[in-house]
């Protein structure tokens, strides 16, 4: 069976993953098509841009080497580090809390992250501000207390969904407890795990255009002056520009989760 | 309960299991001894805790008191992890590891142990072999692809897969359809044949338990033992009124199962060939002073069974291949009696032809050697009994032998009686009708 698409010869790696452990039935005809949209709607973008007459304010707020470039590059940091921090703490919570010994602590936990996600973002980032100052590690913070729920609660409910006759199994078998939560629980956990984080990680770039109010950098410079002078081109940009980072990160998360899956799911 | 069992592989001694917040225990005070490379099979009904026995001996639930002894030692503290290693464990739902391929399923325990890679690839093979799964096609797929059968299979060759001396087997083939249950039942036994572990299986089914059991235990509540002997004894001699209702109506017969037609008495009947005259016929049939004589062919298979009467009212040039009636009921002496007294009530006949393979004569099996079988084996495992315990009034010695007259043996079970469809009494000159 061949891919359809003419894409079979541009994205030849990724058609022959996909082909190997995907059934034609579900073949990602949208995972394959979404980088050239991508592609396109950048392209739009930036004839827009390039094409309209600029006054001397549009012209320094969207300078690429000045402005946007290293905008950008704030704003992926931004979104990497709280993105990692929250792995960094809440797989290893969500672990804890489906042992036995903790599991009764579990309400309390979620219902602490879940607090964090209910409050309104720009509230969480004066909160911050007021207490941390201004600073990229006050961003960070306030967008690691708002993304680590969905993480948190996917680790806990994909540990939870593996089925006890294959841990039985396992444990009978003579696995460690170490051993069945590192070869079978987070395996099988992992689409679960995985589809949290690709949540959490579309949330963190689009909330990290909030750090410019506590000074963390990022796109939202851009459109918190394109908004401050009225100017629209420059809100547009920035804001487009927000949106493709948020759709492209997407992707790669989309594709990863099909990468990582482990075979015969 | 008595044991006769020496050398156990396991023993159980006085181990209990209480849950917090609990009022009764699960399993109280429980003294088991398991034969080595015997099939033991733990029965009860729901609820009696005969799983959580199983999982107590390979303490995937640490017993509260008590003291497991596995091959001489004392494991009862030893790290479980390793001990689990040496003992093999199937459920019910299998438990398949979904994300392995079935040939990595197979493999988790040699590699456990560090096996080298070739050694665990022959192992593998070796073992989907075994359980009738050709390795070729099966060892690079996914548990998902397999039919619940299959799976059982491959759950069966993973326990295997070190080699461990005991198996622990929680209703394997529960939630298996009855077709499929009842191969893999005939495959399980065969392989049993083979490889003689040691195997602890827990069933709620008292057939299953019959048929797969080389010794049963019967459990009530708390797991307390109601009898604990081999199947033949217990369904001779139920001790009590538990195992009797346990047993359930019929058990005498099933008793029958254990018993075949090669290893019981056969009743001589006079035969002749075919082609000889009535003349010889009658002389043959006057010198054994009996009523019926069988015809055989030139390679002594049997045809008709001839009266004497038919004889009597035959002239001397006469066909004897003929007369009288043709043989239609044969068994054969690999058959148990169950299938024989089967055979009797589905042909109407008192007494069978017991036939070789190739169909010769051998001798003939009479309804009263069926019934007498039945009352021999229930005054033996009344002996065994009346021997192991002062309870139980010891019994005529007289009736132990074959011979001896059945009907004054108490029957404790309450099974219809199968003498009663054709009448013992006439079974000679009844034979065929």
């Amino acid at each position: 069976m061949t891919a359809p698409l003419s894409a079979d010869e541009a994205l030849p790696s990724l058609i022959d993953v996909v082909e190997e452990t995907v059934p034609a039935s579900r073949r990602p005809h949208g995972l394959i098509a979404a980088p050239f949209m991508l592609l396109a709607a950048a392209g739009v973008l930036w004839w827009h841009v390039a094409s309209a007459d600029k006054d001397s304010i549009e012209l320094s707020a969207l300078s690429w080497s000045d402005k946007l470039q290293p905008q950008i590059r704030e704003h992926l940091a931004l979104t990497g580090w709280s993105t990692l921090w929250v792995l960094l703490i809440a797989i290893p919570l969500g672990v804890a809390l489906t042992r036995p010994g903790l599991r009764r602590a579990s309400g309390v936990f979620l219902t602490v992250a879940n607090s964090g996600q209910a409050l309104p973002a720009y509230g969480l980032f004066v909160i911050l501000y007021m207490w941390k100052g201004r600073g990229t590690q006050t961003a960070i913070m306030a967008l690691v207390i708002f993304t680590l729920l969905p993480v948190l609660r996917n680790t806990m409910v994909g540990l939870d969904q593996v089925s006890a006759d294959v841990i039985e199994s396992a444990r009978g078998m003579g696995l460690t407890r170490w051993q069945v939560l590192r070869r079978i629980e987070l395996p099988l956990a992992v689409p679960v795990i995985l589809a949290g984080v690709r949540t959490a990680l579309v949330i963190n770039v689009g909330m990290a255009a909030l750090a410019t109010f506590t000074g963390g950098g990022g796109l939202g410079d851009t459109i918190n002056s394109g908004l401050k002078n009225s100017r629209e081109l420059v809100t547009l940009t920035g804001a487009g520009i927000t949106a493709l980072l948020a759709l492209t990160l997407d992707w790669v998360a989309a594709v990863a989760e099909r990468l990582l899956r482990p075979k015969g799911l | 309960m008595p044991s006769d069992i020496e050398d156990p592989i396991i023993s159980l001694r006085g181990l209990t299991k209480r849950y917090r917040g609990t009022a009764s225990p699960a399993v109280d005070d429980l003294w088991l001894d398991v034969a080595r490379g015997e099939v033991t099979v733990l029965v009860g009904p729901s609820g009696c805790g005969k799983s959580t026995t199983l999982r107590l001996i390979n303490r995937m639930i640490e017993p509260t008191s008590g003291t497991i002894i596995f091959d001489g030692a004392d494991v009862t503290k030893v790290n479980p992890d390793e001990l689990r290693r040496n003992i093999g464990y199937v459920i019910q739902k299998v438990g398949l590891f979904p994300h392995h391929t079935i040939g990595d399923n197979v493999a988790t325990v040699p590699r456990l142990l560090g096996w080298k890679k070739p050694k665990i690839a022959a192992r593998v093979d070796e073992l989907l072999d075994l359980v009738g799964l050709d390795p070729s096609i099966y060892r690079d797929r996914y548990p998902k692809e397999l039919s619940g059968g299959q799976a059982q299979r491959v759950g069966v060759a993973r326990a295997l897969g070190a080699d461990p001396p005991v198996m622990l087997m929680d209703e394997p083939f529960g939630a298996i359809d009855p077709i499929t249950r009842e191969r893999l039942q005939n495959e399980f036994l065969r392989l049993q044949a083979e490889l003689h572990k040691t195997i602890v299986f827990v069933t709620h089914d008292i057939d299953e338990a019959i048929k797969m059991g080389d010794r049963i235990a019967i459990l009530r509540e708390r797991s307390e033992v109601a009898q604990y002997d081999t199947p033949e004894r217990i369904l001779s001699f139920p001790v009590d009124d538990f195992v009797s209702d346990f047993l359930g109506s019929g058990s005498t017969l099933k008793g029958l199962n254990f018993e075949r037609v090669r290893d019981v008495e056969l009743a001589v009947y006079p035969k002749v060939r075919g082609d000889a005259s009535v003349a010889e016929a009658r002389r043959v049939l006057d010198d054994a002073d009996e009523k019926w004589l069988l015809i055989l062919d030139g390679r002594g298979r049997p045809l008709r069974w001839v009266h004497r009467r038919d004889l009597r009212a035959a002239s001397d040039g006469d066909d004897l291949t003929a007369m009288g009636n043709r043989v239609r009921a044969n068994i054969e002496p690999q058959a148990t009696l169950r299938d024989a007294l089967e055979e009797m009530i589905q042909s109407n006949h008192s007494s069978l032809v017991v036939v070789d393979g190739s169909g010769s004569y051998l001798g003939c099996l009479d309804i009263e050697v069926v019934t007498s079988a039945i009352h021999r084996m229930q005054a033996t495992a009344r002996k065994h009994y009346a021997d192991l315990t002062a309870d139980v009034p010891p019994v005529d010695a007289a009736l132990l032998t074959e011979s001896s007259d059945p009907t004054g043996t108490p029957d404790p079970t309450e099974a219809p009686d199968p003498t009663g469809t054709p009448d013992p009494t006439e079974s000679a000159g009844a034979a065929p009708s």
